[in-house]
């Protein structure tokens, strides 16, 4: 059955592309800022657990765990130490600042750990399924359970906490929010620890399904992490993680088309382009 | 230091700061900041490599229709931009990078990885211009396109641009055609790439898809920012710096993009006006000695 086979695939590339424009989609749906260093903060996520896998312990789930505790205190810091003091200036500041260091942390990749790509040494230590249908590697597997649970996490967090409560009212009204007691600050810096460090549990995941690490590796996925919240409809959780599943089922079943002979990572830019003009809130969104 | 190569460093500075004045119409100007502007850049310079290669054109008469192409390529481009009024729009341009250079790699018709080359230079009256000939012309072209984007700048459509680059609900109640005047930013800017990306192609004599990246979009980017958005003198200073820069400091060619990816960050938090923007602080401080001057003088007059 290539078709469930193609579905896993679809399935695993989905799941990362959820995982990564979550943390996204949540700083756009509060700040309203387009955050294009979360895509650096990915390859971060990489890097990190790469070295931790290198020199400290050759566990894996110790360097997951460290690279998303580390992810997420680089979040905070890009907040904290920038952003914060850009939400009053006109919209186009947040935007290059963030440019600015996406680019820079790019480049201090390339110079701190070599321009060459570096394979990801980690084994998930879980069997891999084989059924007369699809075969799901356990590669594979450990993506697909780890997504679902951080997902399930987040929904959690999102709707049965006060912390989840406090991001509702701040994504609906950040000053209202703060005047009706919410500690805007500490909601927002925890807002983008958690989105960060589930970019970096992303990096980490796609570094080991990939195996490979390399400076540019944040460069794609910038733009199709947006392209994930714009069909999801700007800063809703539920809508990016449909988006993400759905760009993965498009681009693994149209790349597969003999017929089809377009570059795969166009794909999304087309899609993108589509639903700008005729669904401009996103595939998800309410309109 | 040879003569040949100071021309080459010009004519590559040039065509930069044709590049730099026309982001400065879309970004500058209309607010709406483009990381795709490489990606016009390699339109351009492809377009002519393949209309003088593949169809035999001359320069001169591949330079109208490669103005045409990139033009078309840009109104396309700003037509997602009528629909979001966020600033989504960098994201299509993000990708506008990755989407022309895979269509360039994948299509054996733009040569693939192996690129066009053979791409002659511009004949003048039968004769092929040599190094000193084309910086010549590269610099007609750049004082050509400061001279039309500073008649641009005095018109009512760049007044419009800054409108709806400030507000564009505001904008729109003062009676401004947002739409019409958010394509012409496209159109103006892209096909001054256009421009840009031919002489370049014309000057190397070939073209392959690695020489447009992602990299080389936010190059632009920071030379506006540097030199200071919304000015003219600004585009011009900032792709100056950041050409001659690393000819002359060889250390920074090693470390180009944390340069580029610094100065937009600090610039934009410092001194969001850049260097030479309006209300700066080089500019600033040249009008306070001025004022000082001219009021001395006029205690000086009897």
């Amino acid at each position: 059955m290539a078709v469930l086979q193609q579905l896993i695939f679809a399935l695993v590339l989905g799941a990362t592309y959820g995982l990564i424009a979550v943390g996204l989609t949540m700083v756009y749906g509060i700040l309203k800022i387009l955050h294009v260093a979360h895509a650096g903060i990915y390859a971060l996520g990489a890097y990190i657990a790469l070295s931790v896998l290198q020199h400290l312990t050759p566990n894996f789930w110790g360097a997951l765990a460290i690279a998303m505790l580390t992810t997420g205190l680089a979040g905070v810091l890009i907040y904290r130490g920038v952003y914060y003091y850009t939400l009053r200036r006109s919209r186009i500041v947040p935007l290059i600042v963030s440019i600015g260091i996406f680019t820079a942390m790019n480049e201090l990749f390339r110079l701190v750990a070599g321009p060459y790509q570096h394979s990801f040494p980690a084994k998930p230590g879980l069997p891999t399924l084989i059924t007369p249908y699809f075969v799901i590697t356990s590669k594979q597997l450990l993506i697909l359970i780890l997504t679902a649970a951080f997902l399930i996490a987040l929904y959690l967090i999102l709707n049965r906490t006060k912390v989840g409560l406090a991001w509702q009212a701040c994504s609906q009204d950040l000053e209202m929010a703060g005047a009706m007691g919410v500690n805007v600050d500490w909601a927002v810096a925890l807002n983008f620890f958690l989105g960060s460090a589930l970019a970096g549990a992303a990096g980490v995941l796609m570094a080991l399904y990939r195996n490979m690490v390399y400076p540019t590796m944040g460069h794609v996925v910038a733009y199709k992490a947006f392209v994930v919240v714009v069909l999801g409809g700007f800063g809703s959780v539920r809508g990016c993680i449909l988006a993400g599943l759905l760009l993965g089922v498009v681009e693994t079943f149209l790349g597969s088309l003999e017929w089809f002979e377009f570059p795969r990572d166009a794909i999304a830019f087309l899609v993108l382009i589509l639903v700008l003009m005729f669904r401009p809130k996103g595939l998800f969104g309410r309109l | 230091m040879p003569i040949g190569y100071i021309l080459t460093v010009g004519t590559f500075t040039g065509i930069f700061m044709i590049l730099t004045v026309s982001l400065n119409v879309l970004t500058g100007y209309a607010k709406q900041v483009s990381l795709g502007h490489a990606a016009f850049f390699a339109i351009g310079a492809y377009a002519s490599a393949i209309l003088t290669v593949k169809f035999g054109l001359s320069f001169w008469a591949a330079l109208p229709c490669v103005v045409g192409i990139t033009t078309l390529v840009g109104v396309f481009l700003g037509l997602p931009s009528l629909r979001v009024s966020h600033d989504f729009l960098v994201l299509s341009t993000i990708g506008l990078n990755f989407i022309v250079g895979s269509v360039f790699r994948y299509f054996s018709f733009f040569g693939g990885s192996m690129g066009i080359v053979g791409i002659p230079m511009p004949e003048f009256f039968g004769h092929p211009l040599g190094t000193a000939g084309f910086f010549g012309l590269t610099l007609l072209f750049v004082i050509l396109t400061i001279l039309t984007s500073f008649y641009f700048s005095r018109t009512w459509g760049r007044l419009a641009m800054e409108a709806f680059g400030e507000d564009e609900v505001a904008a729109k109640a003062m009676g401004i055609n947002v739409a019409k005047f958010k394509i012409y930013a496209f159109a103006i800017s892209s096909a001054y790439a256009g421009i840009a990306g031919a002489l370049w192609a014309h000057y190397v004599g070939s073209v392959f898809p690695d020489n447009f990246g992602f990299d080389r979009s936010i190059d632009i980017l920071a030379m506006l920012v540097l030199g200071g958005m919304g000015t003219i003198r600004g585009a011009v200073f900032g792709a100056l710096v950041l050409q001659m820069l690393p000819e002359g400091l060889r250390v920074i060619q090693n470390y180009r993009m944390l340069v580029s990816g610094g100065i937009l960050a600090l610039m934009i938090l410092f001194q969001p006006m850049g260097l030479l923007g309006r209300g700066s602080f080089l500019v600033k401080g040249f009008e306070r000695l001025r004022g000082r001057l001219v009021s001395h003088e006029a205690e000086d007059m009897p």
